[in-house]
């Protein structure tokens, strides 16, 4: 059984401007130590998903709505808020996109690191300092018993990140939420930062959910990619079948859209036209149909559903076809 | 201390003529910024040498890519052409004349030339003012066009070349997206008709799709108005895709300096080499087959930089000259610029 079921998620931010879906019917799944990446640009609902299963949407305006998410065969949505309080930070850890604002600048780094575990793992507090040690050591930092006492505004963002990650793994996780873990980042420390994820869930065993926008960094570590748009899952599949058989129009247009740095400039980028759209203002067909060269009749109707076009591999969208023709016939 | 001679170069964008007449000529520049201590009697104890020693030049009609990481100085050099800080030493030659020692009312001409596109949409405009006001307000106080229906027929052509509709005039930064925020700050500094824009990260806050279309934008507009750009930035692919020559700076100090595709496809910098390391690759086949060399330890303190070449802390390949002696940048190859004793 996967280690996360999420299906058919839905949730929902009640504002004065009408309903948000942000989350509009999501579902995937995360094996026992596996990567998976979630792309999407701003709005598009990869955080809420995030947040949904670490139920963590600030009610009001947010609300889960609908759907269910197993982990480790636990329904999370069915639990108390004190049940749930106990699998946050133990089973599931999560890594926040800004070291800054995620570490409590009034506390020391050892404080912090250690509170997971003595109040999860019932850890003394000699214990847990000790232990403190070996995870700043295995994540990088140098002289960790020094770090112990040190606040956080004493450290790089690189190194408050690895502290974050040390945090995230104080209670020997099952799953890590790493949520756009180096968008703040220098791209040299971008590449130790998830360097050093990547050996520690394969070294741990760890699975790990990784939100981003920036689609190299799905290209270098992750499995299996969900691509999303206007809060649904619109493509999935495998890192290599979605950069090569892109079988949905937005995934095209994003991969046609970025620039690249192993390519000599030929030609102008390809941008998908037009903005996202208004997540109030949804109406029953695609969402994506105002921007896609490819929209029919059929694509105002009804959202296409998730179907599979390979192994592994599905996408919602009613022209898939002749985008695969189309594809082929540009590539040769 | 190494002035990059002029130097002939294709056009990339399909035109042949190469760039040749210098447009602004940056040599020396430093620009320390003081650390003091004490309240009511503060001491200078020592400085922070954002840039240090600096030497380049912008030529007419092309766009020269500016990267590195944080705290390089990428972004101070660019402040220090615009004349937003006062550089400590240094000249910068633009027009035949050093404008460090220009007073300010000799500015005013200079500052309708050179312009600048910000990273933040969103803290760049006055969100107390319509858009039609804050395009034509640059307009009015340098009295380019005296007449107010002239400038609003202006402001109505300025939007439109940027992509937005002419009612966008009437409506205020907030009822913007990010994207259509930054073409108003495109806008903004077109309206000067200006010969060089320094584009300080300017697409780096919006995302994929709406980056590509302003990378579009800009190049239009570059094209259409023979605009130079002085393209400031820490994304290594978007820098790759717009300019013409590409230098690298670290820790204030330029380290390489070649034209585009010659410095991405034969770095020879140490510190480049492991920068374009660090630039994943958006397809996985490609990233499954490539070296994942990562550049050890973080960038040191400017206030206390390295003694002889800033880098060699964190390079593989330092040798003992290389804590004494920082390395001059050289010509190795037509063009090709490097600040490293071992290459």
């Amino acid at each position: 059984m996967a280690l996360l079921e999420i299906d058919n998620l839905q949730t929902q931010f009640f504002t004065s401007a009408g309903i948000v879906k942000a989350v509009d019917g999501v579902s995937y799944t995360v094996e026992q130590g596996e990567t998976v990446a979630v792309v999407g640009e701003s709005g598009s609902g990869k955080s809420v998903t995030a947040m949904s299963i670490m139920r963590l949407i600030p009610w009001p305006p947010g609300k889960i709505v609908g759907g269910s998410v197993n982990f480790d065969g636990k329904d999370l949505l069915a639990l108390t808020d004190d049940e749930m309080r106990s699998i946050r930070g133990r089973d599931i850890g999560m890594i926040f996109q800004e070291p800054m604002t995620s570490l409590n600048p009034v506390l020391t780094i050892g404080l912090q690191l250690t509170e997971p575990m003595i109040a999860h793992l019932q850890m003394s507090e000699k214990d847990a300092m000790a232990k403190a040690t070996k995870l700043l050591d295995l994540v990088g930092i140098s002289e960790p018993e020094r770090r112990l006492s040190q606040y956080p505004h004493h450290l790089s963002g690189g190194m408050r990140q690895r502290v974050v990650i040390a945090m995230a793994l104080a209670c020997d996780p099952k799953l890590i939420i790493a949520d756009e873990p180096t968008t703040a980042l220098d791209v040299t420390i971008q590449a130790q930062i998830l360097e050093l994820m990547k050996n520690l869930t394969r070294d741990l065993g760890v699975a790990m959910i990784i939100i981003t926008h920036n689609l190299g960094v799905v290209a270098r570590y992750a499995d299996r990619v969900n691509v999303m748009y206007a809060g649904r899952i619109i493509e999935s599949g495998t890192a290599t079948e979605i950069y090569h058989k892109p079988r949905h129009p937005y995934t095209l247009a994003l991969l046609k859209s970025i620039p690249r740095m192993d390519r000599q400039r030929t030609e102008k980028l390809d941008p998908v036209d037009g903005q996202p759209p208004d997540l109030t203002k949804l109406d029953q067909g695609c969402s994506f149909r105002p921007r896609c060269r490819f929209s029919t009749d059929a694509c105002s109707k009804s959202f296409p559903v998730l179907e599979e076009v390979g192994p592994g591999h599905t996408s919602a969208c009613f022209e898939k076809e002749n985008l695969a023709k189309e594809i082929k016939e540009v590539v040769g | 201390m190494n002035d990059v001679k002029t130097q002939k170069r294709v056009s990339k964008t399909g035109s042949s003529d190469g760039f040749e007449e210098v447009l602004v000529d940056v040599k020396n520049l430093k620009m320390y910024f003081p650390v003091t201590e004490g309240v009511f009697i503060p001491k200078v104890v020592a400085h922070v040498k954002a840039v240090d020693d600096v030497s380049f030049q912008i030529f007419r009609g092309e766009t020269l890519g500016v990267v590195g990481e944080s705290g390089c100085g990428k972004t101070t050099t660019g402040r220090c052409i615009l004349q937003l800080e006062k550089p400590t030493a240094g000249e910068i030659i633009y027009n035949g004349s050093d404008i460090t020692q220009f007073n300010s009312k000799q500015m005013i001409d200079v500052r309708k030339k050179i312009q600048v596109i910000f990273q933040d949409p969103y803290s760049s405009l006055n969100p107390r003012m319509k858009v039609g006001d804050i395009l034509s307000e640059p307009m009015k106080v340098h009295n380019i066009i005296p007449s107010e229906a002239d400038r609003q027929t202006r402001v109505r052509y300025l939007l439109n070349v940027c992509g937005l509709a002419s009612a966008f005039a009437d409506r205020y930064p907030h009822e913007m997206s990010g994207g259509q925020r930054q073409r108003v700050g495109i806008a903004r500094a077109l309206a000067m008709e200006p010969e060089l824009i320094i584009c300080d990260e300017a697409v780096s806050a919006l995302d994929v799709s709406i980056q590509a279309q302003v990378i579009n934008l800009l190049e239009d507009l570059r094209d259409e108005f023979d605009l130079t750009y002085l393209f400031i930035s820490h994304d290594l692919s978007v820098v790759r895709h717009i300019c013409h020559r590409v230098a690298v700076m670290y820790l204030g100090h330029v380290v390489e300096l070649a034209d585009g595709d010659e410095l991405f496809e034969n770095p020879m910098h140490p510190y480049t080499q492991l920068l374009l390391n660090a630039v994943p690759i958006p397809d996985p086949e490609i990233e499954k087959s490539r070296a994942h060399e990562i550049i050890k330890g973080e960038i040191p303190s400017p206030i206390n930089p390295p003694p002889g070449c800033v880098f060699h802390p964190r390079c593989p390949s330092a040798i003992d000259v290389c804590k004494s002696e920082f390395p001059p940048l050289r010509e190795l190859k037509p063009g090709h610029w490097v600040a490293c004793s071992q290459v």
